[in-house]
């Protein structure tokens, strides 16, 4: 198992092992409204609680406190990165409090993503878990370190249960909450290592169905605190007046009528919009409403209308003239295309699809001198304080971010924006805290889009049907170049979050991945499986375009294609079994499709009809096989497998946006259509872990193969009419069935 | 000044009478449960009880409740010990959790109305509720949970 946790691992030493000083106030408790309890629970923790690291706390009576380091939207991993210390610190998880991490990355960055504080990419299991397993191991040592002298005992001769130390020879044993009050600790401290680690036949908590998320409560009831319910003493509210086309400034404001709204405050004019400050939310909107603002008209975005250049996009990817950065080369894929026997050339599209959040964005700050401090539902407090010192003109160590719940992020609260916004106004009126609240209209309006795409995918066929050669081409404008230009330099102009998901797991002779960005200016971000959710689009459906062409079953030609990845035969294997793959239904279709992203195997199978009249598809099934490495928790696992096919279902058939002259024309849940109660499919879904595998990631793994299996299973129902470019509106599906 | 019900107990709220509820709700009584979401009574989030019926609060202007009784999910139940409130804890139906409240007092007014109601009745009944993070087959599944154990 050394490779699983040698990438990661961070000497526990006695330094890190002991209280550091100062700066641990702790951000949030969950649902605890009113008094938010922020920085209650660290300050009782402290008055003669034992704290043997900056991760763990026991309390005198026995409560053991855990710092959840990634931020909770809803992805469940506030229960699953505690539950990993728990489980090595052999802590009874009914006697476990959880704590929201405060910002401070140095302490509490994920070891396997830049060190630093930022919630996203699927990426927190696999980069915290040898980091929080040693930890908690260590801990355990501690403990029993301590037991041994307290029992006068070798520490050989001791063993734990949960939340005990037990002597069995003489039968005495020792409640972790006496040994933390009682115990002298030995000069040297024990150290974890790898051998340390509980063998995983005597997990108790990881892969128990029986454990349950820890945030459900507070969602029954009302008591969960999200980034918009934060209440302050003295709070004001704020909202901003945003140009209607990205990177105009206001030129002009007539705010006569806006300030003569009974609760006004403050006209603020920012370089991208005008904020407006008042005593309640309500004023500060009807004062937007009123707020007559001329806009500059110097933005490139004005030319961009989303349509039309999609179109330049496809001819730039079929134009095999126009070179791109190479993404992967294995191989010559275009000499190997060129001398094959059948070639398919296809091309595959996405609209921008927009977050919308059920949480709009909105942000709390105060500011004092050169001090911030932010309560946000932020995927990034590292980020966040940047972006804060920034406006405020100090330093990112000055900006203390209390990180809230999250209602729904899916990469849109990794921007900060909404943070900017906040401080902003906070700044003109120094020592109240500022809540700044977008509409509905703002937040789609002016989202991060998935970046608008079109791909050329080009494989050649020997005379026997084998690959010879694949080449993909991808045309996108760059994420990184906006949110991380070092990065985006560093590796000479590509875009690694662009193009993900590109580069697979089957077997070809000779691959090739290039990308050929598209500057436009319209800002484009992340979103839920960012590269994956398109890339395998394209890919998974092309796998069956060539199992159409050879005449062979597409489940049967993955299997060739995968014979040395047992892993991921076997999730395949397990969702064709599941649907009855073989067995044909009466006007309905199947599809399959896999992807390896994330570090997790998921293949599913949709099952559809089609009303050839409307050109509607309904979903009416998908299956799904899983096998994430480790399963930490199975029934979580399977919620985020729903998740993702549900929304996967819901972008691959409505959602759409469309940008002219640099206006978005969605604004609202009327116009940006995403998927209802009514249109979800029914869900079936195997977990299937694979013992002694890396930890993968869940939390966008599940959206990918949704897509191109509905659009694999409406050509198999149809003799091979191909849906071609997301989303599948009916009017494309008329047109694909007409053409 | 407006007066009227709020969880039982007698409110007199000073803002304008064309302030919507949502907003008196959230921000002048401090009852964050009850959640923003669009607006333009188009998600659901803010769905709460007036004098029984499932109401979007977004849309329902302060003047519109003078006299009448409004519930929130803070007062679906003192404990958390509707039926529904159980039955979502029992099939972990929440993921960001940000609808749920808008789903729950939804999902309280049918089970009021129709103890026992068909999976069709259900979907209609809840079809005008949106859930970015797709828990929508839990939430019929905990419906149906809820109906049957009362």
């Amino acid at each position: 198992m050394t490779h699983i946790l040698q990438p990661q691992s961070r000497e526990l030493s006695r330094r890190s092992f002991l209280v550091t000083a100062g700066g641990l106030g702790i951000a949030v408790a969950f649902g605890s409204l009113p008094d938010l309890a922020y920085g209650a629970a660290m300050a009782s923790a402290a008055e003669g609680a034992f704290r043997p690291n900056a991760w763990i706390t026991i309390a005198a009576d026995g409560m053991v406190s855990i710092i959840a380091p990634a931020v909770e939207m809803g992805q469940g991993i506030t229960t699953t990165l505690p539950l990993l210390v728990a489980e090595e610190l052999d802590a009874d998880w009914n006697r476990v409090r959880i704590v929201q991490a405060p910002s401070d990355a140095e302490t509490y960055g994920n070891p396997g993503f830049y060190g630093i504080q930022l919630t996203g990419g699927s990426e927190s299991t696999r980069g915290y878990n040898a980091l929080l397993r040693l930890t908690g191991a260590q801990t355990r040592l501690v403990l029993l370190a301590g037991a041994a002298g307290m029992l006068n005992v070798p520490v050989k001769e001791l063993e734990t249960e949960p939340h005990r130390v037990v002597h069995p020879s003489s039968g005495r044993s020792l409640d972790y909450s006496e040994i933390a009050t009682k115990a002298l600790l030995p000069d040297s401290l024990p150290q974890a290592t790898e051998a340390d680690l509980k063998p995983s036949d005597r997990w108790r908590y990881i892969g128990s169905r029986t454990v349950r998320r820890i945030d459900v409560p507070s969602k029954v009831n009302g008591t969960a605190v999200f980034g918009i319910d934060v209440q302050l003493p003295e709070m004001l509210f704020g909202a901003v007046l945003r140009a209607p086309v990205q990177d105009e400034r206001p030129v002009n404001i007539d705010d006569v009528e806006a300030r003569n709204v009974p609760g006004i405050i403050h006209i603020v004019p920012l370089h991208y919009g005008v904020g407006i400050i008042g005593e309640t939310v309500e004023a500060t909107r009807r004062a937007k409403d009123l707020l007559k603002v001329t806009w500059s008209r110097t933005s490139r975005v004005r030319n961009y209308t989303s349509q039309r250049l999609l179109d330049k996009y496809r001819a730039v990817g079929r134009d095999l003239g126009q070179q791109g950065v190479p993404a992967h080369t294995n191989g010559d894929a275009e000499a190997a295309i060129a001398g094959a026997a059948t070639v398919i050339a296809v091309d595959y599209m996405s609209d921008h699809v927009a977050h919308a959040t059920m949480e709009p964005m909105n942000a709390t700050a105060i500011v004092a001198g050169d001090r911030v401090e932010i309560w946000a539902p932020t995927q990034g407090p590292t980020g966040t304080q940047g972006f804060a010192a920034e406006v405020v003109g100090t330093t990112a160590d000055k900006v203390k971010v209390n990180t809230t719940l999250i209602g729904g992020g899916f990469g849109r609260k990794a921007e900060a924006d909404f943070i900017v916004d906040a401080v902003s106004l906070a700044k003109a009126v120094e020592g109240r805290p500022v809540k700044v609240i977008w509409s509905r209209e703002d937040d789609v309006r002016h989202d991060k889009f998935r970046p608008l795409e079109a791909q050329h995918v080009r494989v050649g066929l020997d005379a026997e049907g084998n690959i010879v050669g694949w080449r993909h081409r991808i045309v996108a404008d760059s994420i990184f170049a906006r949110t991380l230009p070092p990065v985006f330099a560093e590796a000479g102009g590509h875009d690694d979050v662009v193009t993900e998901g590109a580069k697979f797991n089957y077997t070809v002779p000779a691959h090739q991945i290039e990308y050929l960005r598209q500057d436009n200016g319209l800002a484009i971000g992340f979103w839920f499986a960012v590269g994956v959710g398109y890339t395998r689009f394209a890919i998974e459906c092309v796998v069956d375009e060539i199992a159409a062409a050879r005449g062979v079953d597409p489940v049967a030609l993955r299997l060739e294609l995968l014979k040395d990845q047992p892993r991921a035969r076997k999730v395949i294997e397990t969702v064709a079994r599941m649907a009855e793959w073989d067995r044909t239904r009466d006007g309905r279709g199947l599809g399959l499709a896999y992807s390896d992203a994330f570090g997790s195997h998921c293949a599913q199978v949709a099952e559809v009809s089609l009303n050839r009249e409307t050109g509607e598809i309904r979903v009416h099934k998908v299956w799904c096989a899983i096998d994430p490495g480790v399963a930490i928790q199975p029934l979580h696992i399977e919620a985020m497998m729903v998740t993702g096919i549900t929304n996967g279902t819901g972008h691959a058939l409505f959602e759409q946006i469309n940008v002219v002259n640099g206006e978005v024309q969605e604004s609202n849940f009327d116009t940006y259509r995403v998927i209802r109660m009514s249109e979800a499919p029914e869900i079936e879904v195997a977990v299937v872990p694979t013992p002694g595998s890396p930890f993968g990631g869940i939390g966008q793994a599940g959206l990918p193969p949704t897509g191109p299996a509905i659009a694999n299973a409406v050509a198999r129902l149809t003799g091979g009419v191909r849906l071609r470019h997301y989303p599948f509106t009916p009017e494309r599906v008329k047109a694909a069935l007409e053409a | 000044m407006t007066a009227f019900t709020i969880n039982g107990h007698a409110v007199d709220v000073a803002a304008e009478p064309d302030t919507p509820l949502l907003w008196v709700i959230r921000e002048h009584l401090k009852l964050t449960g009850t959640k923003f979401g669009c607006g333009i009574a188009q998600c659901g989030a803010c769905t709460v009880h007036i004098d029984g019926e499932p109401t979007r609060s977004c849309q329902t202007f302060l003047e519109d409740v003078a006299g009448r009784e409004v519930t929130t999910i803070e007062g679906l139940s003192p404990d958390a010990s509707h039926p529904l409130q159980k039955a979502w804890i029992f099939e972990q139906v929440p993921q960001c959790g940000y609808c749920q409240s808008g789903q729950i007092m939804q999902a309280a007014a049918l089970l009021e109305r129709t103890p026992d109601p068909t999976r069709e009745q259900i979907i209609a009944h809840m079809d005008g509720n949106i859930c970015r993070c797709g828990t929508y087959v839990r939430i019929i599944n905990a419906i149906e949970r809820a109906a049957r154990e009362g």
